[in-house]
């Protein structure tokens, strides 16, 4: 009975393809299932994405009550760049070292729950999405009560004399890239995790029985084995940190501004819309420069 | 001390990891904390007095509770036409071979590469030239385009990794192919959709970005804590902060515990039971 189960015979007929008197109808299902979807990603995705660049080459003096004209007005870019370079280089900056001190906590966290946890595996998993389950403003505005010049962790660190006596946290570099550490952590130790736990424990065993001392285990084996999690990751944990003005705004002051911070003001208070297209659109490709470069050097491209 | 060493070395890893894990939760413990604080002034964000007022009026503020509802309501929308388009999509993904299949796949994974500000200025721009009053229902359109892909991809995971087998089980014994999908396929992938939709409601409830670009004077609930952050923050704010967390993490606990009976279902036969349908 077993071994007629694993013969091929009724599941072999039944994968080959639908009979010919269907195949019309199932030539054009495909398409009727993805119409709708695909339809409300180009109209609300990509066409929005060809305004936003039409917007940021608009003529820079019309106004919204005046309307706007394309003039095709490739000033903008500079201008914008001129005015608020400072503010973009902080946010890559930023976002850079927040990704290394997430990298720093993140790894050993994936590493600890995908090969150390055993039968907590899963408690844990959820104990790194649980934060996410509060609202991310209000996580935020927690890490205000943290930081504050009367709380217990500036008192801990006038203490020890880390900080001077009118040293502070909040409304210093040092909240925002904590903040922004804190908000991305788990995009970075998700998909991390999901290759760490892949990993067979017996290579490990096979490197140190082989005399590789742990650090050579960890950079010649596991290390290039984690690596699409890794990149990953890094990508998912950079990409919305480098766009955030939320910590910056709450945690830091005009002196610590990202340039979302700027894009804000300029479509909402300023509104001065072809500036902000244009520092939007500056933002979207260099991103995407940083992260091609990026993928390029890895010498992974699976993820994509 | 080599033991000392020893051990050090097996467990520092899971040292840090519990560390890390501190470090994640010390946010929540504070919302948690503030939520029963009777704070000294408006603008003080420093544990006061503690009092039970808060969670027994939660609504004292009204207008947060009704940004709360209709943050709500925007969910709800949102999830259920972005679960509805993405199954569709994920289901043409995993089932059928067509043209345009790879310029598809880039158009399902840029907006979850996309930064936010980037997605939520441009369709601001989209509105704003073709004269879209901002409110309600531009909000529901940007959450709904930044959840499908997400739909996607998670209802898509489920139907690659589902047995084909079990549906060609079933047409071998006389389904109907309306049947097939009823009993065998529909069961099989609804947990992926329900996961979908579940991932779907939490982003759009908790989206800031996309929506303060978007949202015109309407006041969803990040849009009233953004609001109230610079005029000073009631202390029902962490009233809702906590609560969703612990709704969060109950259904969280409820699936998995479903989960682990249902294996367990498996593995052990289960006592003869409603064979006799043909």
């Amino acid at each position: 009975m077993s071994a007629l189960a694993h013969v091929p015979i009724g599941s072999g007929q039944s994968a080959s393809p639908p009979p010919a008197a269907r195949s019309g109808r199932y030539r054009l299902l495909p398409y009727l299932l993805l119409l709708p979807g695909a339809a409300w990603l180009v109209l609300f995705f990509a066409v929005p994405l060809v305004q936003l660049a039409a917007a940021s080459l608009y003529d820079p003096t019309g106004s919204i009550s005046t309307g706007y004209v394309l003039t095709w007005a490739f000033d903008n870019y500079p201008t914008a760049l001129r005015a608020y370079w400072p503010q973009f280089a902080r946010s890559f900056l930023y976002a850079g070292i927040a990704l290394v001190l997430a990298l720093l906590m993140g790894y050993p966290l994936a590493y600890a729950i995908a090969q150390k946890a055993g039968r907590w595996k899963n408690l844990l998993l959820v104990c790194v999405i649980a934060p996410m389950f509060t609202s991310f403003l209000v996580r935020t505005l927690a890490w205000k009560t943290i930081l504050s010049d009367n709380g217990w962790l500036v008192g801990l660190l006038r203490d020890v004399h880390l900080l001077g006596p009118d040293g502070r946290l909040l409304a210093t570099p040092i909240a925002v890239v904590l903040g922004l550490t804190y908000n991305f952590l788990p995009f970075l130790v998700l998909p991390l995790y999901a290759s760490l736990e892949r990993l067979d424990y017996r290579l490990l065993e096979a490197s140190s029985d082989l005399y590789a001392s742990p650090l050579k285990t960890f950079r010649r084996v596991t290390l290039p084995l984690s690596m699409p999690g890794l990149i990953a990751g890094t990508l998912l944990f950079f990409i919305p940190a480098t766009g955030d003005y939320i910590n910056a705004e709450l945690l830091g002051t005009p002196n610590e501004y990202m340039i979302g911070n700027v894009i804000d003001s300029a479509f909402l208070v300023r509104l001065d819309y072809p500036q902000g297209a244009a520092l939007s659109f500056l933002l979207m490709s260099t991103i995407l420069a940083v992260v091609f470069v990026y993928l390029r050097r890895a010498g992974t491209e699976e993820v994509l | 001390m080599s033991r000392l060493a020893r051990w050090f070395a097996e467990h520092w890893v899971m040292g840090v990891a519990l560390l890390v894990l501190g470090y994640l939760f010390l946010p929540i413990a504070v919302v948690a904390a503030l939520s029963f604080n009777r704070p000294s002034s408006r603008l003080s964000y420093d544990f006061n007095e503690f009092t039970l007022d808060n969670w027994r009026n939660p609504c004292a503020t009204s207008d947060m509770c009704d940004a709360v509802l209709r943050s709500v309501q925007i969910g709800f929308l949102a999830t259920v036409a972005a679960t509805v388009l993405g199954t569709l999509m994920a289901f043409a993904l995993a089932r059928h071979r067509f043209r345009g299949r790879s310029g598809l796949n880039v158009l399902i994974f840029l907006p979850m590469a996309t930064p936010e500000l980037v997605m939520g200025t441009s369709l601001l721009a989209l509105f704003v030239s073709g004269g879209v009053p901002l409110g309600f229902w531009t909000i529901v359109i940007a959450h709904v385009m930044f959840c499908v892909s997400f739909v996607v991809v998670t209802v898509k995971a489920r139907l690659s990794g589902m047995d084909r087998r079990l549906e060609e089980a079933a047409m071998d014994l006389y389904a109907s192919e309306w049947q097939t999908f009823r009993r065998i396929t529909l069961p099989l992938v609804l947990p992926g959709i329900v996961a979908a939709a579940l991932l779907a409601f939490s982003l759009s409830f908790d989206d800031f970005i996309i929506t303060n670009f978007n949202s015109g004077t309407t006041v969803t609930f990040p849009m009233y804590v953004w609001g109230a952050a610079q005029r000073g923050i009631p202390p029902q704010v962490n009233v809702i902060g906590t609560a969703m967390f612990g709704v969060a993490l109950l259904l969280v606990l409820a699936t998995s515990l479903r989960g682990r009976r249902a294996r367990r279902a498996t593995i052990v036969p289960a006592p003869a039971q409603g064979n006799g349908r043909p």
